[in-house]
């Protein structure tokens, strides 16, 4: 079921803002100029031991205006929706340009995009979510929570709710001009064991990842709702377990990786990697930069020939995937690791252009009105194997090894070479056999040594689509929402780090 | 959603929403933002903006039978049309919602000092224009890096945000805060080497990007030699930016209610919080001050939200000088008026500013640096996370400069590593603590850029792996 953009952001007057501002840009003599309005819509709320701990409700408005004047950009947004603040938001642009010329060396120049027209696009949703009563949101989490809290090893319970409808109106001097909708939800519930006596507590986390669909996720059919039932029955147990499980022993270990963790590694050593305005170093002083260098394009051995990546912004409730671009560029997918070799990176128009890369692959993205776009992260993913084994296949290949399941802490270096994760849980490998949950585990790699030591992709039946809503970048800040889909994984020889003896003297 | 009003003023809209407000309480937050940005990268400008913005928020209270509720809800650029609709959603909200935990009677005028004083004042504002001195230097910096081979990147941002309070209960509180920060880092043109400066400013007058390219050039000069060090414990100097990263994420760590959950590092086992330990045997300080000077911030609470270290109920309450650690005992934690109830504990809301000092602190960095026989010279963090909430474990990465200090000298740059440290354990191992000085966190500054803060020196500095990236 399609829906319809909401009529309250399609009454604003966005074309007469478009002409009101293209026109002034035009004739103060830029090269490009395009307009945005958007309209975002963000609620979240949290709970605390089934009951309700705080609520946010917000709605963003604005317009902005991008120049390119005398080969260097101009930008500048406000929050009112007039043809004349239109007007003078477009002079301010070209002002802020004129200031900037003498700093600028190089000569901003956009790669060709065809112009689209007047098109529409609306992500695939079945219920918005902003028409479900908050009461009706508040009770199921509160439902759920004390679902868990009915376990005596459940200390306390967290349950969270955060839910997006972002609209965008776009228009250039090309010619596109688009207006669309997209609709989002991450639902969590964690729960926390403590042990009184000796202070000691841990906690587990469902592994529901966040969405590009709407309440359906929560309430809806089987087919559209993640399989709450039976994580949160499962839940105490694994916390149970964890809270009594024996502490890792440090050293190396062949590694069977769950798609609900290797997700955020795929995103931090791969997604992050392959962006390439880090290759040529625009994030320098804030992201980083990237060890996958512009020169070794077509050629860096980035892991073993059994992986293939690909970038994508058209995946069916995909995080990041959109009709077009904050530049006008159709959405498309394109391979980014073919066979273990690095062979694309995620672009928008100025970087294809200065690097003769063709058209842009279609990866600006501004998170707000009052934020410039920038390259941002397409749904970067792992493909299974055709045929390829199931998770329960990859784990008896390993005789001395951990299962892990669920992200939890990660930290990447600068330049995506060296990182460490842990995750909601471990299971000890024996010959072949889950043997019981790890406690204190975390991994650590070099990216090209860790995806050089992947030996096999699961097949299709292990695929899962994971994502975050908070991935951070630019100055000044901004956060996007982008999914990464895998199968399971099998990696030899990792190393695993005890990180109660990490933090000891 | 309206589309003409940014000529109303903040107050005027304030004041219509709460004499529309029928439910037992209501407090509302009007922001007006404006906000100027440079963005450089390899010597050339790549991104810029001027950005205004305006954001109401109308929290109303409804009491009943099983306590007080609450309904939030926040809009942007709200006219006095849209202001109805606005309160009535929020009064919709509240009704519709469960009571909330940190109920608690609303602020009174009485309780507020500062009450009303500037009300009426039109919200302070920014423009590109702050920029109109530095553009030039930055432009002439550019020149001359680009003739001694080292290449610039950075961000120079400047924001005035101006905050009106009202509540039903006849508080009145108006705040600007103007926020800015200048940050650079340098790299030889092969990008092999790489050094970072970064400075936390009000107004930008007391930015010289000269100086910091110049320091940029220093830094860069110790790096003509390279050493490579294998991973292990070592004796290392943390700069007031690094101290600050790991500071300022303890500092959101040190949440009250959270700790009385039994699942922080700031929890005691057998229930309750660390409240009166000793955590270091010297004579440490951790303090905020919503006066400290160059570093004033919020006088009150504004919250727009509830959570664990912040409750809508407390919206205008003093913040005053809060010791969070004294003489190296643990004095208070992150409190909302409901979690100080539970904890018995005094209410000490959140800051927005961080200072750390030693009783003992006799000396700043260069002269730490003149007394190390040989040890470790870090520049700034990056990537901290936590590992472990139990003991506070954090991992990160040193970045932009690493080096090797021997006899009291700079004599070559070290490869980066990844570490992995608790900021609560090392606060019990100090080998030395300098003199704190304004600074600002490489990582978390874009966040919390007011902190103040010493170097440290640790003996034993865990330095788990190493990393490639330079």
């Amino acid at each position: 079921m399609t829906a319809e953009i909401d009529a309250a952001f399609t009454d604003l007057p966005l074309r007469r803002l478009a002409d009101a501002a293209l026109t002034r840009a035009r004739a103060l003599g830029a090269e490009h100029a395009d307009l945005r309005v958007e309209r975002i819509r963000d609620q979240s709320m949290s709970l605390r031991d089934a009951r309700l701990d705080g609520t946010s409700d917000r709605e963003d408005v604005g317009l902005a205006v991008r120049v390119v004047h005398d080969g260097t950009w101009g930008f500048a947004s406000d929050v009112a929706l007039t043809p004349e603040a239109a007007v003078r938001i477009a002079e301010r642009a070209v002002e802020v340009a004129k200031v900037s010329r003498p700093l600028s060396t190089e000569r901003v120049v956009l790669a060709d995009e065809p112009a689209h027209g007047d098109v529409t696009y609306v992500s695939a949703y079945e219920v918005d979510p902003f028409t479900v009563p908050d009461g009706d949101k508040v009770s199921v989490l509160a439902d759920w929570s004390a679902t868990l809290l009915a376990h005596d090893v459940v200390a306390h319970a967290e349950a969270g709710a955060h839910m997006v409808m972002e609209n965008k109106f776009y228009a250039d001097l090309a010619g596109t001009t688009t207006t669309q909708q997209r609709v989002r939800v991450n639902v969590q519930l964690e729960a926390v064991g403590v042990d009184k006596e000796s202070g000691r507590f841990d906690t587990m986390r469902t592994l529901a990842p966040p969405v590009g669909r709407g309440w359906e996720h929560v309430t809806g059919s089987a087919d559209s709702a993640w399989d709450w039932a039976t994580e949160l029955d499962e839940l105490p147990g694994h916390l149970a377990d964890k809270l009594r499980a024996p502490s890792v022993e440090s050293g190396t270990y062949d590694l069977v990786i769950d798609p609900s963790n290797l997700f955020l590694t795929i995103h931090e050593s791969i997604g992050h990697a392959t962006e390439l305005d880090r290759a040529l170093g625009y994030e320098a002083n804030y992201a980083g930069t990237s060890f996958a260098t512009f020169d070794q394009l077509g050629s860096l051995a980035y892991g073993s020939p059994v992986m293939n990546v690909t970038g994508d912004r058209t995946t069916q409730h995909g995080l990041a995937s959109i009709g077009y671009d904050d530049e006008g560029v159709a959405g498309q997918q394109w391979d980014i690791v073919k066979e273990g070799v690095l062979v694309g990176y995620q672009l928008d128009r100025a970087m294809a252009r200065l690097k003769d890369l063709g058209r842009s692959n279609g990866c600006a993205f501004a998170d707000s009105p009052g934020h410039v776009p920038m390259q941002r992260m397409a749904n970067v993913s792992l493909q299974p194997a055709e045929g390829g084994p199931s998770t329960e296949e990859l784990i008896s290949r390993v005789d001395n090894g951990i299962y892990i399941v669920g992200d939890k802490s990660w930290s990447i270096d600068m330049q995506r070479y060296n990182f460490q994760f842990t995750g909601q849980r471990f299971f000890r490998i024996e010959n072949g056999r889950l043997a019981g949950q790890l406690r204190d585990v975390a991994y650590q790699a070099t990216t090209t040594d860790f995806w050089g030591s992947l030996e096999a992709v699961g097949g299709p039946q292990t695929f899962v689509l994971g994502g975050a809503f908070n991935c951070g970048k630019g100055q000044p800040g901004q956060v996007a929402a982008v999914s990464h889909g895998c199968p399971s994984t099998l990696f030899r020889g990792v190393r695993i780090l005890n990180t109660q003896a990490e933090a000891g003297r | 959603m309206s589309t003409v009003q940014t000529e109303v003023k903040a107050q005027e809209v304030v004041e219509r929403a709460l004499a529309l407000s029928e439910t037992d309480g209501c407090v509302v937050i009007a922001q007006e933002t404006s906000d100027a940005n440079l963005r450089w990268a390899a010597n050339t400008l790549t991104t810029n903006g001027v950005m205004r913005g305006r954001q109401l928020t109308v929290i109303a209270t409804v009491g009943g039978a099983e306590g007080t509720a609450t309904g939030v809800v926040g809009r942007s650029n709200v006219g006095l049309d849209d202001v109805e609709a606005l309160v009535r959603s929020a009064e919709k909200a509240a009704r519709e919602s469960r009571s909330a935990e940190d109920a608690k009677p609303l602020v009174e005028p009485g309780d507020v000092p500062v009450s009303g004083v500037g009300w009426d004042d039109a919200p302070a504002e920014t423009s590109i224009g702050v920029f109109s001195s530095m553009a030039p230097a930055l432009g002439e910096v550019f020149v001359r890096a680009r003739a001694e081979g080292r290449e610039l990147f950075g961000f120079a941002e400047h924001q005035m945000s101006t905050l009106y309070l009202g509540t039903s209960t006849g508080v009145r509180v108006r705040h600007a805060q103007p926020t800015g920060r200048i940050e650079v880092t340098g790299k030889t043109s092969d990008w092999s080497r790489s050094s970072w400066v970064g400075q936390g400013t009000r107004d930008f007058s007391d930015v010289d990007v000269t100086q910091v390219d110049a320091e940029l050039a220093r830094r860069l000069g110790w790096a003509a030699r390279r050493v490579d060090l294998e991973a292990g414990r070592y004796e290392t100097l943390l700069p007031p930016s690094a101290v600050a990263d790991l500071l300022v994420y303890l500092y959101w760590t040190a949440v009250a209610r959270e700790a009385d959950d039994g699942r922080t590092v700031f929890s005691r086992p057998g229930g309750g919080t660390r409240v009166g330990e000793r955590l270091a045997d010297a004579p440490l300080r951790i303090w905020s001050d919503p006066q400290a000077p160059g570093l004033e911030c919020d006088p009150v609470v504004f919250a727009t939200s509830s959570a664990a270290s912040q409750s809508v109920f407390d919206n205008g309450m003093p913040i005053g000088e809060t010791d969070w650690l004294a003489d190296g005992e643990l004095k208070a934690l992150i409190q909302t008026r409901h979690s100080a109830d539970m904890t018995g504990l005094a209410f000490t809301p959140g800051v927005d500013n961080l200072l750390m000092s030693s009783g003992d602190a006799s000396r700043g960095l260069d002269d730490m640096v003149a007394g190390t026989e040989r040890g470790l010279l870090l520049t700034c963090l990056w990537y901290v996370r936590e590992v472990e909430p139990q003991n506070l474990l954090l991992t990160g990465l040193t970045r932009d400069g690493v080096y090797l200090v021997e006899g009291g000298e700079v004599v070559a740059e070290v490869n980066n590593f990844r570490f992995n440290e608790s900021p609560v354990d090392l606060l019990g191992r100090l080998a030395e603590v300098g003199l704190h000085e304004r600074t600002l966190a490489r990582e978390f500054g874009d966040y919390f850029t007011r902190t103040s803060m010493p170097a440290w020196r640790v003996a034993d500095f865990n330095m788990s792996s190493v990393s490639q990236a330079s």
